[in-house]
C-alpha cells in the first residue's frame, strides 16, 4: 500500500511538470484561440536567458522576476511582430507560424548558448519530507504548490479585473470586443505576454531536475499538450488536474503493468485522451461547444 | 485572358513540367536525382495529406505514422519476406488505408483541435511501437532494405536513375486519379462538408462514409509514399519518423497551399530543399534560416489563402459565433464549388 | 484560385530552373572503384574527407565532436598537411536521421566527391550506408559509435570500421571490476532502449556469466523521455547494491541526481558516454558523484594529472586557436581531436601514392601512439583483429576527479 501512495505522489509530481507548461498553451489558447506548438521553446528560450543571468551572478530570484520581465516583454513582441501579420487567416497558417517559431527558437537557443546540457539552481531546498514513509521532495511540493498559485493568480485576474475580463471578451467575440471599445491587438499582446512568462516560470521550475539544454522542453511539450487536451484547452485548472491525472496514471502504468515497461507507457496516457475525448470531446473542463446550426 | 488560353496555359505548363520531370534522371548526379525522388515520394503523401485536410476539412498532425507504416510494411516485406518489391506497394496502400480508416472512425466524433491532438498522440506512439516490435522492424537500429534493381530490359539504367522513374511511374497515376475524384461528385461531397456539415448532410450526403474515406485514401498515399521512400532510401529507422516528420507534411500542404493538387510539388519541394539550402548557407544557423523562411512564406502567402482551415477550426474554437454570424451576413465561401488548380 | 494556380505553375518552374541551374550535369563516375591511380577526392595538394554528424536535433550535443576533428585537421593544415596535401573535411548535418545520413554519404561521394567518410556518427546512420559505401568501395573509417558490428565482420564490409572501444568491451572490463570488488553483487540496470542500451547491457550480462553477479531488475528509457526518474525510483527499490548505469550525459545526470536525493547507496558504475565532469558531474554536484565509477580510454581534459601532459598542452592550445568556440574541457571535443589524430597517422602510413585501398591498407594495419589516448593504450589493428581501441582503464571519482584505478585492461585478451 505504501509503495502505491509513493507511486501516486511521484506521479502527481510528474503531472505537476506537464501541468505547469500546460498552463502557458491554455492561456494563449484562451485569450487568442491558437494553438501554439512554440510554447515549449519559448519557455526553454527563457530558461536560458536567466541561465545567462546567473551565469553573471544575478542571484536566483532576482534573475528569475527579471526572465518573466523580458518573456513577458517577448511574448508581446512575438504576438505584434509574427503573430498579428498571420492572424485572421486561416488557423492552419498560424499553427505553421507557431511551428516555424519552434524550429527557429530551438536552433537560435542551440547557436547562441550550444546544444549541451547545464545545471540550473532550484528555488527551493534539496531535501524531502517523509509522511509516514512515503517520501516527498520539498521541489515536487514547490513546482505544485507554485502551479496551484499561478492558476489562482490567474482566476483572479481573469474574473476580476477589468483587462482580464477584456481578454475573455476578446477571446469569446473579437468583433463585438473592438465594437466596445476594447483595445484588441493590446490585449491580444498582454495575452501572450502573460503566456510567455507563465512559461518562463514554467522552465525555471523544470530545469533543475530535468537539466537545461535546448530539447529539455521539447519532451515535457508532448505530455503538456495531453495534460491540456484531457483538462480542457481552455480551463486553466483543468491544464493543471489533467497533468496530474496523465503523471500517475503513467507512472502507475509503467511501475505495475510489466507488459507495457517503460518505452510503452507514454501509450498510457494517449490511450486515455482517445477515452477521453470520445466521451467528452471538450476535456474534463472544458466549455461544450454549442454550434449554430 | 480568356478562360481558353488560360486552359491551354494551364495545359501547356502541365506538358512542360512532365517533360522536366521525366528528363531529371538523366540530366542530374545521383545525389539530385535522389532528393527528387524523395519530392515526389513526399508529394504523394502530402496530397494525402491535402485531401483530408484541405478538402474533406479534417486534420491530421500524425501523418507521418501512416507513412512510417507503409515504410515499414515495405521493408519488412521485402527483408523477412522475400516480396517482390512492387507488390510491396499495394499492400502498404492497404495495410495504412485500413489504418486510416479506424483513425477515422474515432474522427468523426472529435474534431478541430481535439482531432489534431488525437492525430498528434498518433505520431508520438510511432517510434515506441517501432522499437517495441523489433523482429520486424529490426528495432531501434533499424533495416537495411535491398533497393529495387531494374529489370532486363531496363538494364542500362542506374540504379538512382530506375527508382526515380518508378517513383514517377507511381506517382503520376495516383496524382491523376485524385485530381480526378476531387472533379468528380465525390470530390464535391468533401467540399461540401468542409464548408458544413450539417448542410452538406442535409444534403443527402453520408458524412461518415466521406470522412472515414477520406481518411483512409489520405492515409493510403501516405503508406505507399513510405514505400516509395523506402525503395529510394533503402534503409528505415524510428529516428526518421519523428513528429519532425508529420509537422513538415503539414508544413507542405499549407506552404504548397491547400486544397490544391499542384500544392503538394511544391510542398514536397520546400520541405526537401529548403533545409538543405539553409544548411548550405550556414550549418550552425540552418534551422534559424528554415524556421524564419516558413513564417516569412506564410506572411506572404496568407494574402489569397483559401479561408477554408476556418472550417476546421471554427467549429471548436472562440470566434464559432462570430464565425456564424459573418456566415449569416453572407461571407460563406462558396460551398460546392472544388477550389483548386489542377 | 485560377490566378493562383497560374502562379503556382509559374513558381514551380522557376524552382525547376533553379534546381536545373544548381543541379550537376550527370557523370558517371559515381564515385566507385577503388585501385588504380587518380583517387577521386585526392589532387597533389588536397585530401577530401567528409563526414556526416547530427548538428540539430536530439543528438545535436554530439555535433561538437564533428568540429572538433575540423579543427585538428585545420592545425594538422597549418603545419604542411599530410604528405605534403592539405586535409578539406566537409561535413554535413543528419540531424540524426538515417535518412539525411543516406542522402549525405551519396551526396559526399557522388557531388563532392570525398576520398573518404571519416567519423560518421551513430549506430542507425553508419549502418544505414555502410552497404552504400562498400558497394562503392569508399572508405567508412573511424565510425563515431561504440557497437560491435563494425569490427565484427572486416570481410562482409571491408571498407567500415570503427575507432572507440566497443560497448561490450567495456561492458567486460565493468563486469571484471566488479568480479573482484564485489563478487556477489545485485545489479539494477538503467539502459537506453537503442542498441547502444541493449549492446552494453547485453555484453554485460554475457560478462558475469558463471560468476555469483546477478541483475536483479532492469530499466529500460527512451531518449524522448523528459526524465529518468521514476526508472531510478523503481530500481533503488529494488533491493540491488549495484548500479549500472547504461546512459547519455543527460540522463545520466539526473540518474545521479535522482540517487542522491532518493537514500539510496549502491555502488554507481556510470559507462563511459556519460562519465563527463563538465557535462554532467558538475551540474549535478561533486557530492552527489563521490565512489561512482566509470571507464576511460583518453586522458580526461579537467584532470589534474594530465595538466602537464604535452600532448593535453598541446590539444588545449590548439583546440583554442583552430576551434575557439568550442570548451576544450569538454571531452567530446577531446574525443573528435583523437579520432582525426588516428586519421591524420592513417593517412600518413598509407603514403604519398594515395589511393583507397592503401587507406584501407594502413587502417587495418596500424600498431601506433595517439596523445590523447591513456598511456599503454595504442590504436592496434591486423588480420582478425577490426577493432582500432579495445582497451580502458577503470576511473573512480573522488573530490572533484576521477582517479585512474588499476591497470588498462585490454579486453581482446579475454
Amino acid at each position: 500500500m505504501k509503495e502505491f501512495i509513493q507511486v501516486t505522489v511521484d506521479g502527481i509530481a510528474a503531472g505537476s511538470i506537464y501541468g505547469a507548461v500546460a498552463l502557458a498553451l491554455v492561456l494563449i489558447y484562451r485569450t487568442t484561440g491558437i494553438v501554439n506548438f512554440a510554447q515549449g521553446e519559448m519557455a526553454m528560450f527563457s530558461t536560458f536567458i536567466a541561465w545567462g543571468l546567473l551565469q553573471a551572478d544575478v542571484p536566483l530570484g532576482l534573475a528569475i522576476l527579471c526572465t518573466l520581465g523580458l518573456s513577458f516583454a517577448g511574448g508581446m513582441a512575438i504576438e505584434r511582430l509574427i503573430i498579428r501579420p498571420v492572424e485572421g487567416s486561416d488557423p492552419l497558417a498560424l499553427v505553421i507560424v507557431t511551428l516555424g517559431l519552434l524550429i527557429l527558437l530551438n536552433s537560435g537557443a542551440g547557436w547562441i548558448w550550444g546544444f549541451n546540457n547545464r545545471a540550473f539552481p532550484s528555488m527551493f531546498s534539496d531535501d524531502r519530507l517523509d509522511i509516514g514513509g512515503v517520501h516527498i521532495s520539498w521541489e515536487s511540493i514547490g513546482i505544485t504548490g507554485v502551479t496551484l498559485g499561478v492558476v489562482g493568480v490567474l482566476w483572479v485576474f481573469t474574473q476580476k479585473t477589468k483587462l482580464g475580463l477584456a481578454m475573455r471578451a476578446v477571446s469569446m467575440n473579437p468583433e463585438s470586443s473592438q465594437l466596445s471599445g476594447i483595445r484588441v491587438g493590446r490585449t491580444l499582446m498582454i495575452g501572450w505576454g502573460l503566456a510567455a512568462a507563465v512559461g518562463a516560470l514554467a522552465g525555471a521550475l523544470i530545469a533543475p531536475s530535468l537539466f537545461l539544454d535546448v530539447n529539455f522542453m521539447g519532451a515535457v511539450l508532448v505530455y503538456s499538450f495531453a495534460a491540456a487536451t484531457l483538462g480542457g484547452f481552455d480551463s486553466p485548472h483543468g491544464a493543471v488536474i489533467g497533468g496530474w491525472i496523465i503523471g500517475v496514471t503513467e507512472t502507475l502504468a509503467g511501475h505495475y503493468v510489466d507488459f507495457i515497461g517503460a518505452d510503452l507507457k507514454i501509450l498510457v496516457p494517449l490511450g486515455i485522451i482517445i477515452a477521453v475525448l470520445m466521451v467528452r470531446p471538450s476535456g474534463l473542463f472544458g466549455s461544450r461547444e454549442v454550434a449554430r446550426v | 485572358m480568356n478562360a481558353a488560353t488560360e486552359q491551354r496555359l494551364r495545359v501547356g505548363g502541365l506538358i512542360a513540367v512532365g517533360i522536366f520531370a521525366a528528363a531529371v534522371p538523366f540530366v542530374f548526379g545521383p545525389y539530385r536525382v535522389g532528393q527528387l525522388t524523395l519530392v515526389l515520394a513526399y508529394a504523394v503523401a502530402v496530397l494525402g495529406l491535402n485531401v483530408l485536410v484541405g478538402y474533406s476539412g479534417q486534420i491530421s498532425l500524425g501523418h507521418g505514422a501512416f507513412f512510417a507504416l507503409g515504410a515499414y510494411t515495405a521493408a519488412s516485406l521485402v527483408e523477412k519476406a522475400s516480396f517482390p518489391h512492387l507488390l510491396t506497394l499495394p499492400v502498404a496502400f492497404v495495410v495504412a488505408g485500413a489504418a486510416g480508416f479506424l483513425v477515422g472512425l474515432p474522427a468523426l466524433r472529435i474534431r478541430g483541435l481535439y482531432l489534431a491532438l488525437l492525430t498528434l498522440g498518433l505520431a508520438v506512439a510511432t517510434a515506441p511501437l517501432i522499437k517495441r516490435f523489433e523482429g520486424l522492424t529490426g528495432g531501434a537500429d533499424g533495416l537495411n532494405v535491398v533497393q529495387p534493381e531494374p529489370p532486363g530490359f531496363l538494364s542500362g539504367l542506374a540504379l538512382d536513375q530506375y527508382v526515380y522513374l518508378l517513383t514517377l511511374v507511381i506517382a503520376v497515376p495516383l496524382f491523376a486519379l485524385i485530381a480526378l475524384m476531387l472533379r468528380s461528385r465525390v470530390g464535391r461531397s468533401l467540399v461540401a462538408i468542409r464548408d458544413n456539415e450539417i448542410v452538406a448532410k442535409s444534403m443527402g450526403i453520408n458524412l461518415a462514409t466521406m470522412k472515414t474515406g477520406a481518411f483512409a485514401v489520405s492515409a493510403a498515399y501516405a503508406g505507399v509514399a513510405g514505400a516509395l521512400y523506402v525503395f529510394s532510401v533503402g534503409f528505415v529507422g524510428p529516428e526518421s519518423f519523428t513528429l519532425v516528420l508529420s509537422f513538415a507534411f503539414l508544413a507542405a500542404i499549407v506552404v504548397g497551399g491547400l486544397a490544391t493538387v499542384s500544392g503538394a510539388v511544391l510542398g514536397a519541394l520546400f520541405i526537401v530543399l529548403v533545409p538543405e539550402y539553409a544548411a548550405d548557407v550556414d550549418d550552425a544557423l540552418a534551422g534559424v534560416i528554415y524556421g524564419a523562411t516558413l513564417i516569412l512564406v506564410m506572411y506572404v502567402e496568407r494574402r489569397g489563402a483559401v479561408g477554408l482551415a476556418r472550417r476546421i477550426w471554427g467549429r471548436a474554437t472562440r470566434g464559432r459565433q462570430d464565425r456564424a454570424e459573418r456566415e449569416d451576413r453572407g461571407g460563406i465561401p462558396a460551398a460546392g464549388v472544388p477550389t483548386g488548380g489542377t | 484560385m485560377r490566378i493562383k494556380s497560374r502562379v503556382q505553375w509559374l513558381i514551380a518552374a522557376l524552382l525547376a530552373l533553379a534546381l536545373i541551374a544548381a543541379g550537376c550535369g550527370r557523370d558517371d563516375d559515381d564515385g566507385g572503384g577503388g585501385g588504380g591511380g587518380g583517387a577521386p577526392g585526392v589532387s597533389d595538394k588536397s585530401i577530401k574527407l567528409g563526414g556526416s554528424y547530427p548538428f540539430s536535433g536530439p543528438a545535436s550535443a554530439y555535433g561538437t565532436i564533428g568540429r572538433a576533428a575540423k579543427a585538428h585537421f585545420d592545425w594538422v593544415n597549418s603545419k604542411g598537411g599530410v604528405n605534403g596535401r592539405k586535409i578539406q573535411f566537409v561535413t554535413l548535418d543528419d540531424g540524426y536521421d538515417p535518412a539525411r545520413a543516406v542522402s549525405n554519404a551519396r551526396r559526399l561521394v557522388t557531388q563532392e566527391k570525398v576520398f573518404a567518410l571519416f567519423n560518421t556518427l551513430g549506430t542507425a546512420n553508419n549502418l544505414a550506408i555502410w552497404d552504400y559505401t562498400n558497394q562503392q568501395k569508399v572508405p567508412q573509417v573511424y565510425v563515431a559509435t561504440g557497437a560491435s558490428e563494425f569490427g565484427e565482420d572486416p570481410d562482409k564490409h571491408p571498407f567500415t570500421i570503427g575507432w572507440q572501444p566497443d560497448y561490450v568491451s567495456e561492458a567486460k572490463t565493468y563486469a571484471e571490476f566488479l568480479k573482484k570488488e564485489k563478487p556477489d553483487a545485485k545489479v539494477a540496470v538503467l539502459y537506453q532502449n537503442d542498441s547502444f542500451g541493449k549492446n552494453l547491457t547485453g555484453g554485460f550480462e554475457d560478462a558475469i556469466k558463471g560468476s555469483n553477479i546477478k541483475i536483479v531488475a532492469r530499466e529500460s528509457y527512451e531518449v524522448t523521455d523528459p526524465t529518468v526518474a521514476p526508472q531510478v525510483t523503481k530500481l533503488a527499490d529494488s533491493g540491488a547494491d549495484t548500479f549500472l548505469d547504461v546512459t547519455t550525459p543527460k540522463p545520466g545526470a539526473q540518474a545521479i541526481g535522482t540517487v542522491a536525493k532518493s537514500g539510496w547507496k549502491p555502488l554507481h558504475i556510470l559507462n563511459n558516454v556519460a562519465a563527463s565532469k563538465t557535462l554532467v558531474l558538475k551540474p549535478v554536484g561533486f557530492e552527489a558523484a563521490q565512489g561512482i565509477v566509470s571507464t576511460t580510454y583518453f586522458k580526461d581534459p579537467e584532470d589534474p594529472q594530465w595538466a602537464n601532459d604535452p600532448a593535453m598542452k598541446e590539444y588545449k592550445t590548439q583546440l583554442k586557436k583552430f576551434g575557439p568556440k568550442l570548451n576544450p574541457n569538454e571531452p567530446f571535443n577531446a574525443y573528435g581531436w583523437a579520432a582525426a589524430a588516428t586519421m591524420v597517422k592513417a593517412l600518413q602510413q598509407a603514403g604519398g601514392d594515395l589511393d583507397r585501398d592503401k587507406l584501407m591498407n594502413s587502417v587495418r594495419n596500424m600498431d601506433t601512439e595517439i596523445g590523447l589516448l591513456l598511456p599503454g593504450i595504442r590504436i592496434k589493428t591486423g588480420q582478425g583483429d577490426g577493432y582500432p581501441i579495445q582497451s580502458n582503464q577503470i576511473m573512480r571519482f573522488e573530490d572533484e576527479n576521477w582517479k585512474l584505478e588499476g591497470q588498462v585492461i585490454n579486453a581482446a585478451e579475454k
